[in-house]
């Protein structure tokens, strides 16, 4: 680990389209002790260096989703990552890959909200609500224990080669949040939640290279998810319920 | 221009809460500075109350008790009717909240599960792990999508715009492209949050500035009870970032350095589960006593709850510990101290969220109704988001029906539109010699050491100066971001001036209130005084600064007592 109480390089990439220059990267050296995270570093920058750096960030506390970014080779979010854990005399930072850039780190979500919406991303209950609760058992609510943490950072959206490539595919994070309701013991939309997703821009796109799984930074698996719903896809297939 | 007859300014829960209510009855849009579900709500854990009467352990919970630990806890300066609404309303917003899709943890009986949370009489929060207020605000957000409600992300709204006596729309700025524009509506509600970011030691997210106070508050709404402000007991060392209450609610000890359970002193039934305002003082004397450890906090202590619970329970917490402190709290006690937390005062008004301005609403943190009075209990404001978020949207939807289309006030929007558009050019180019990072320091830092948990006159006169010094620098500053694109620089010294503002009368009111009730600690006026001060504060804004007027606290049924735990 390094010595702290002292300066690293950090290179952010700076674009703005209202501007004629091409992208660059801009160097600034940022104090930090052991605990310093690069959100912290940014701010230190925006408010100490260069007032016209942007990025996004909310609750500095990895729940909110908005921070996530480029941070040396890997989508992370910039403040839940210490400095020194990157065990790097420079941090190199870029907007998440793959999404228009607004501005500097700030990148466009509209594609990824788009396919979010695409999945019909609610509970869906056909028959009347009762007075009280849906009841649920313990066990029923232990097989969505893991898909509601997803915080919507897009991290797994911007790292998955297959959204690189087939700008139609659902991609990691909208197929999560369509399994969180087909595992939802609540859920009444049957099939109608697989044919969403039971196509080719849908689970058959998902080529297991896992590298949604290894950026969440929730500790996630959509890898999973996907796989969980290709089986329930393939099941109702081949026994011709689909 | 842009028209709808319905804004609600903020994505949080209270905002998004009023929308799904008034857009199926009018023409609703939601505006946000962020996405909604990038709002601070989303931040919430430990969970939200409700006399739902689900465990063995709270079977005789209702809402009339409910009622009561409320109006104890916010040490009778609550509304009572206002109090007696929410708990009445409660159970059926949870419900429907659960209809909703919210994934609550679940009792063995396969109902909502509930945990003890402190000044309550029963296990009456009801909790999803310890993400309650992030599978909440997700799950509203689904209903949004599901409905179809208009939103408009990264707007963040800089001017409330009035005609007379009436409300005609907000000006806001675009934040990815740096475009100002008018909105006009017949109704506005403002659900913006709380002012937690004008201190230093906050739990809040960064986003929480306050701005709707304050432009309220410039626009000429007086804000109620500022000098309120919560500290929680559990804020993690260096990061201030929030461990729940829900930690001691599922057992959690709190310990000084000497291995006291310290709580024993203060509140020997209630012990760690005492209301906030009590835990934190006990702790802030623990470590001004120099009981504490040595960076000034005291120990959580969750070892003896076991691996299973805390990972089932509190997994959240865990994550927090292990990524911000380097603590595994089954291994090792986490190292917390008091910080700012919630802004029980807010934007002047009722429970159907009606301010003194025509078609102007508020509702959530931003708004004081009063529910919390001198003291939230925890779980109580995301009840609140929910139940006055539904009330206000309702009251605004049927306060445009029952209106003519407010065309009429074009005059009175184009003007406001001009004159923001005007201030904002002028701030972007501003080159003063005052560097506006070091103010924004200098306000938290002063709020923090002169105006926190415990008070004095001539502390908070110090205060009350060093803030209107501040007030005059800011005048002078100079900013550096001159763009257009998501100007961070010019948006957060915009609300830095409103800050600044909001700050002056949190002083004001805490120099002026001599007693001690809540959160409001005068250690030169250690008593409650209800002779001269069961009243709430009224702030207005002037160019000299905050007018203070007084008005009654509503008694309905529970008359003050002493609080014991
Ligand atoms: C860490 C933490 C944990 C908590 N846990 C609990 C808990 O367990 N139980 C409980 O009852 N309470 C809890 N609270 C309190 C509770 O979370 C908040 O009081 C509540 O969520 C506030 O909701 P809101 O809708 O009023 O505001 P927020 O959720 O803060 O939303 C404010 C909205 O306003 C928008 N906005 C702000 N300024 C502008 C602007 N200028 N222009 C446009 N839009 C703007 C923002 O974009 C945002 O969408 C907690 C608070 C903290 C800090």
């Amino acid at each position: 680990m390094m010595a702290t109480n002292q300066n690293v390089t950090l290179k952010a990439y700076r674009y703005d389209p209202d501007v004629g220059q091409e992208p660059r990267y801009d160097s600034y050296q940022v104090p930090i002790d052991e605990t310093t995270t690069v959100l912290e570093a940014l701010y230190y920058i925006l408010e100490r260096v260069d007032g016209s750096l942007s990025f996004r960030s909310s609750c500095r506390s990895a729940v909110c989703g908005s921070c996530a970014m480029f941070i040396n080779g890997m989508n992370r979010l910039a403040c839940r990552t210490q400095i020194v854990a990157l065990n790097s005399r420079e941090v190199r930072i870029a907007p998440l890959p793959h999404l228009p850039v607004i501005k500097d780190l700030v990148v466009d979500m509209a594609g990824f909200w788009e396919k979010y919406e695409r999945v019909r991303p609610y509970l869906i209950t056909t028959v009347a609500s009762p007075d009280k609760e849906w009841p649920q058992s313990e066990e029923e609510r232990k097989a969505i224990e893991e898909a509601i943490d997803c915080i919507l950072c897009a991290c797994c959206h911007s790292s998955c080669t297959m959204s690189w490539w087939d700008k139609g595919y659902l991609g990691p994070a909208a197929l999560l949040k369509a399994y969180r309701f087909a595992a939802d013991s609540r859920d009444q939309a049957g099939l109608e939640r697989l044919r969403l997703v039971a196509n080719e821009d849908g689970v058959f796109r998902c080529h297991t290279i896992f590298n949604c799984t290894e950026d969440c930074p929730k500790g996630l698996s959509p890898t999973f998810a996907i796989q969980e719903l290709k089986k329930r896809v393939l099941w109702k297939k081949l026994t011709f319920q689909m | 221009m842009i028209h709808h007859q319905v804004i609600v300014v903020g994505g949080g829960l209270a905002g998004l809460r009023a929308a799904l209510e008034a857009a199926p009855q009018v023409d609703t849009a939601v505006l946000s500075l962020v996405h909604p579900v990038r709002s601070h709500s989303g931040a919430a854990q430990g969970g939200i109350n409700a006399a739902l009467a689900n465990m063995e352990a709270c079977k005789d919970d209702n809402p009339e008790k409910h009622a009561f630990d409320t109006i104890k806890g916010s040490d009778f300066l609550a509304d009572q009717d206002a109090v007696e609404i929410m708990t009445r309303e409660g159970p059926a917003c949870i419900i429907e909240l659960e209809h909703w899709g919210v994934p609550f943890s679940r009792t063995p009986q396969g109902k909502i599960a509930q945990r003890p949370f402190g000044g309550a009489g029963y296990p009456r929060t009801c909790y999803a792990a310890d993400k309650t207020g992030l599978y909440i605000l997700h799950t509203m957000y689904e209903q949004v999508v599901k409905q179809g409600v208009r939103v408009y992300d990264e707007w963040a709204i800089l001017s409330l715009i009035r005609d007379g006596d009436t409300c005609c729309g907000v000006v806001a700025m675009h934040l990815p492209t740096g475009q100002i524009e008018a909105f006009q509506a017949e109704a506005v509600i403002f659900a913006t949050g709380g002012a937690g970011r004008i201190y230093s030691n906050s739990t809040n997210s960064h986003i929480c500035t306050g701005d709707g106070m304050s432009i309220a508050y410039h626009a000429g709404v007086p804000l109620k009870d500022m000098e309120f402000i919560q500290f929680h007991p559990t804020a993690l060392l260096r990061t201030n970032i929030l461990i729940t209450e829900g930690a001691r609610g599922e057992g959690g000890y709190l310990v000084n350095r000497l291995g006291e359970r310290f709580m024993e002193k203060y509140a020997p039934k209630a012990m760690e589960l005492a209301p906030r305002d009590i835990v934190s003082r006990s702790i802030q004397t623990e470590i001004n006593e120099g009981r504490g450890f040595e960076d000034g906090c005291v120990h959580l202590d969750l070892r003896h709850l076991g691996r299973e619970k805390i990972l089932e329970r509190l997994p959240g917490i865990r994550a927090i510990a292990m990524d911000f402190a380097g603590v595994d709290p089954i291994e090792k006690p986490i190292p917390i101290h008091p910080g700012q937390h919630y802004t029980m005062g807010g934007i002047d008004c009722n429970y159907r969220g009606e301010t003194g301005l025509k078609g102007f609403y508020a509702a959530g943190e931003c708004a004081c109704v009063s529910v919390h009075g001198a003291n939230r209990l925890g779980g109580n404001s995301l009840l609140e988001t929910v139940v006055f978020g539904k009330l206000s949207g309702a009251r605004a939807a049927e306060f445009v029906r029952g209106k003519a289309s407010s065309q009429g006030n074009a005059n009175a929007v184009e003007q406001a539109l001009a004159r923001v558009v005007a201030e904002t050019e002028k701030l972007r180019s501003a080159d003063g010699k005052e560097d506006p990072a070091s103010l924004r320091l200098e306000m938290q830092k002063t709020m923090a050491d002169k105006v926190g948990i415990f008070r004095t006159k001539q502390e908070l006169a110090e205060g009350l100066a060093a803030i209107q010094a501040l007030q005059k620098r800011y005048r002078e500053i100079r900013l550096n971001g001159r763009q257009k694109r998501f100007n961070l620089d010019l948006l957060r010294n915009w609300e830095l001036k409103g800050m600044l503002d909001l700050s002056e009368a949190v002083v004001a009111g805490a120099l002026a209130r001599e007693e001690s009730r809540g959160s409001h600690s005068r250690t030169d006026f250690p008593k409650r005084d209800d002779v001269n001060w069961l009243k709430h504060t009224l702030a207005f804004h002037t160019p000299e600064g905050a007018r203070l007027e007084y008005k009654p606290v509503t008694i309905t049924r529970f008359q003050p007592e002493e609080r014991k735990y």
